[in-house]
């Protein structure tokens, strides 16, 4: 089922292009990063999903909701985490989560049961007396996620969840958002955080200037845009002697004294042909194995290309 | 069936506006309860400003009647009544300010936004939550101020007296209020929106010394014609306010520069409206913007043709000598060459016509910024001169349709309706803030009303008066020779 729908999304202030045609599908169960500098246009995008901006041009739909013609339906069903926590500093938690209960029109023993859970899950029952401004920034963060979740919406928008934040405060936050996971749920993070869109999302879109530039799953992604695996093969001896065994198409990229890295289109069909080469040239091979690509550089590629004028790549509806 | 369906619709409607606004209302009523900032005035202008002013009205009331004068002492009373009201509604303004530009500079603001509230719900809270803490400790002020006064020198205010302090109070928190609103709407911090509140902290001062010299002069009646004005201007404000303040404007506004280029685009593009040539934009002006503008240029005639009855009726009250307007009389000294001076002849048109074109733009300044009002009034005063001289002829036994035709009517024909197109345009920007298109800013709406305002400017009223000012120079004066001397 598909949660959040986008078609040629734009958005401009005045002279400025904020977002420009924008099309995304994300469905349930699925979890999406929108990845991208500070300024690409993040932020502004699942402000039009959450029906808080209006597009200039094109369309929206959460849970089916239209966000132009449905507002209200549309923000009853998303659970929108903003960059900054906002939280009242003279509040307590629990008066600060019974306030957004009443706002969505939850019965108050379903807004009570909902924060006792909330706290518990986030570990924040310990500072029921504390007033908000006292939190540290990953308490704070953690209330603002507990806020999000309280009406249990289809949908959640997060915006840079883990920005400014300190390593153990932000894999907490990670950990948090990883088990929000759920079968009849969709989520955008929004991040610059590269860690963090590979760890938490299933696909990705990149976004710079407005633009998605690249978007699929990070596999999809490092293929597309880094070319085809590069394979490692370490071998016990010598390599010299084996090289007339290896298949002749083999693509070659680099190779030492026993070792060689080579690109595959299909490596379930050429590793047996080079691992066969090895033993009829009676060479121990010690390991054969994937050489790791990193999303930063799918990352850089996406962006370097995009400096140069490039248009969008690996984009795909999804 | 049908109908009482839709009434249950729209009262539900209401009811449920009214839910959320006071979800909001509340928690910020509690937040502010809980700020010492906000706090210490207001129980300190509830109950020890209301004591002091007791005080100081027994000791005036003592002082003025040992010198026979209790008169004085009779005024003071009801106006420090006033006093006593007014000041913790003045922190309503800060507090205003605090909920709409403070909650946006700390952003937490957004979160809020995110939720199912509607605009109006979000609106109407806040500024319940403005209201009701200052509102609360006027009324306990008064009280307090009343019952000092009761147990001290006997005194109690006649019924219509406190009406009207409590009108005047409450109104007076709304405009403050609701102005509030309309400035942080166009502001991103506090910091500018303090700035900007001296647009309303000044003119309400004036007019609190205003009052207070119609309550000195004890004409009390006066009192319910302010309340009447201000219950306009809320509404005009609360109208702004609710346009203003929407999800839109509050976020997709994030820093306060001006950007030139966006605002010649906008402007120029209006300007052009599509076309290309010279003569399609004129025969534009004259399909798009003056039908478009023909309910304001109705508005405009009624509103000269009332300051024309009125300088009309004025004519009773402050009369000219008979021999001054006697048409005759005037007829006889036109008659000598060195007599129709009196009718502008030898003038340069050149200068008639800048004179009105300084008018007319003064009329657009001041219109700009005053919802059109004042410049309709600018444009009211030489009709009510008009209407004033006409008065007059006719008590001098003369003939009004006369007096028009030979001194106004020739270029009249021309400087009237400039003067009316010109009124509508400049009402049409004026209410460019109170209705501004959904997906438009406020910036956008007023620019493109301004746009419209230099087409109809251009494109028909420069050319009404340059022809007005050459029949003024040329024309009329030999009409009224001809007219008058027979």
């Amino acid at each position: 089922m598909v949660l959040i729908e986008t078609h040629d999304l734009t958005k401009h202030f005045g002279t400025l292009a904020a977002v420009e045609g924008v099309s995304l599908r994300v469905e349930a169960g699925e979890i999406l990063a929108l990845l991208g500098p500070n300024g690409a246009g993040k932020t502004t995008t699942i402000r039009m999903l959450a029906s808080i901006l209006r597009p200039t041009r094109g369309t929206a739909k959460i849970k089916g909701f239209d966000v132009v013609q449905e507002p209200i339906d549309v923000r009853r069903s998303v659970g929108f985490l903003t960059e900054h926590h906002g939280l009242y500093t003279r509040m307590k938690q629990q008066e600060y989560l019974q306030f957004f209960g009443q706002i969505h029109k939850m019965p108050a023993t379903v807004i009570r049961e909902r924060t006792t859970e909330l706290l518990t899950q986030y570990g924040l029952n310990e500072a029921s007396e504390l007033r908000l401004g006292q939190f540290s920034k990953g308490m704070r963060q953690k209330l603002a996620l507990a806020r999000t979740l309280l009406h249990d919406p289809a949908v959640l928008l997060l915006d840079e969840p883990t920005s400014a934040m300190d390593p153990s405060s932000a894999h907490m936050v990670r950990e948090g958002i990883s088990g929000l996971r759920s079968s009849n749920r969709a989520i955008i993070v929004c991040t610059h955080n590269l860690h963090e869109a590979e760890m938490l999302a299933d696909t990705i879109a990149i976004i710079r200037r407005g633009r998605i530039i690249a978007n699929g799953t990070p596999k999809e992604l490092k293929r597309s845009l880094l070319g085809d695996p590069v394979m490692e093969l370490r071998l016990a001896g010598p390599l010299d002697g084996a090289l007339k065994h290896l298949p002749p198409d083999l693509k070659t990229l680099a190779m030492g004294k026993n070792w060689l890295r080579y690109q595959v289109g299909q490596p379930e069909i050429v590793n047996p042909k080079v691992l066969q080469a090895m033993t009829e040239a009676g060479v121990k091979v010690i390991t054969l194995s994937e050489v790791g690509r990193s999303l930063e550089d799918v990352y850089l590629q996406v962006v370097a290309e995009g400096e140069n004028g490039f248009g969008s790549r690996g984009e795909k509806e999804h | 069936m049908v109908l009482g369906a839709g009434v249950k619709k729209s009262t539900n409607q209401v009811l449920e506006t009214i839910a959320g606004a006071w979800i909001v209302a509340r928690r910020e009523i509690r937040d502010q309860l809980r700020d010492w900032r906000i706090l210490t005035p207001i129980i300190i202008l509830t109950l020890f400003f209301p004591l002091l002013m007791n005080f100081t009205a027994q000791q005036a009331m003592g002082f003025v009647t040992r010198y026979g004068a209790p008169i004085i002492g009779d005024r003071l009373i009801p106006f420090l009544l006033l006093i006593v009201g007014f000041f913790p509604i003045s922190i309503s303004l800060v507090i205003a300010l605090e909920s709409f530009a403070g909650e946006r500079e700390r952003l937490s603001l957004e979160p809020l936004l995110a939720t199912p509230l509607t605009d109006s719900q979000l609106y109407l809270g806040k500024i319940v939550a403005s209201l009701v803490p200052p509102l609360g400790a006027s009324y306990l002020g008064i009280s307090v101020y009343l019952v000092g006064l009761v147990l001290s020198i006997g005194w109690r205010p006649p019924p219509q007296l406190l009406l009207q302090v409590l009108a005047l109070t409450t109104i007076q928190a709304i405009v403050m209020v609701s102005g509030a609103v309309v400035i942080s709407s166009l502001t991103t911090s506090v910091r500018a929106a303090n700035l900007l509140a001296s647009f309303i902290i000044i003119p309400v001062a004036e007019l609190v010394i205003g009052e207070s010299v119609i309550m000195f002069w004890a004409r009390y009646e006066i009192l319910w014609w302010i309340v009447l004005a201000l219950a306009l201007i809320a509404l005009v404000f609360g109208r702004m306010g609710l346009r203003l303040f929407n999800r839109e404007e509050l976020l997709g506004k994030e820093i306060d520069v001006i950007d030139l280029r966006w605002v010649w685009q906008q402007f120029w593009r209006a300007f052009r409206n599509g076309t290309k040539t010279p003569i399609e934009w004129y025969k534009n002006v004259l399909s798009c913007s003056l039908p478009a503008a023909r309910w304001e240029i109705l508005i405009t005639t009624g509103l000269l043709a009332a300051g024309y009855i009125i300088g009309f009726r004025l004519a009773d009250t402050f009369t000219i000598p008979k021999d001054l307007v006697n048409l005759d009389a005037l007829g006889e000294t036109l008659k000598n060459p060195e007599g129709s001076i009196v009718l502008l002849l030898g003038l340069d048109w050149k200068w008639i016509f800048y004179n009105n074109v300084r008018a007319l733009a003064l009329a657009t300044l001041l219109g700009a910024f005053s919802l059109g009002v004042l410049a309709e009034i600018l444009l009211m005063v030489p009709i009510g001169i008009i209407g004033y001289f006409a008065g007059n002829v006719v008590l001098a036994g003369g003939d009004t349709l006369q007096f028009l035709t030979a001194f106004v009517l020739p270029h009249g024909v021309f400087e009237i309706p400039a003067a009316i197109i010109t009124g509508s345009a400049i009402l049409r920007l004026g209410l460019a803030a109170l209705s501004v298109p959904k997906g438009e800013s406020l910036g956008q709406s007023w620019l493109k009303s301004l746009a419209e305002c230099a087409r109809i400017g251009i494109g028909l009223v420069l050319p009404l008066l340059i022809c007005a000012a050459v029949v003024e120079v040329y024309v009329t004066p030999r009409i009224a020779v001809w007219l008058l001397t027979g």
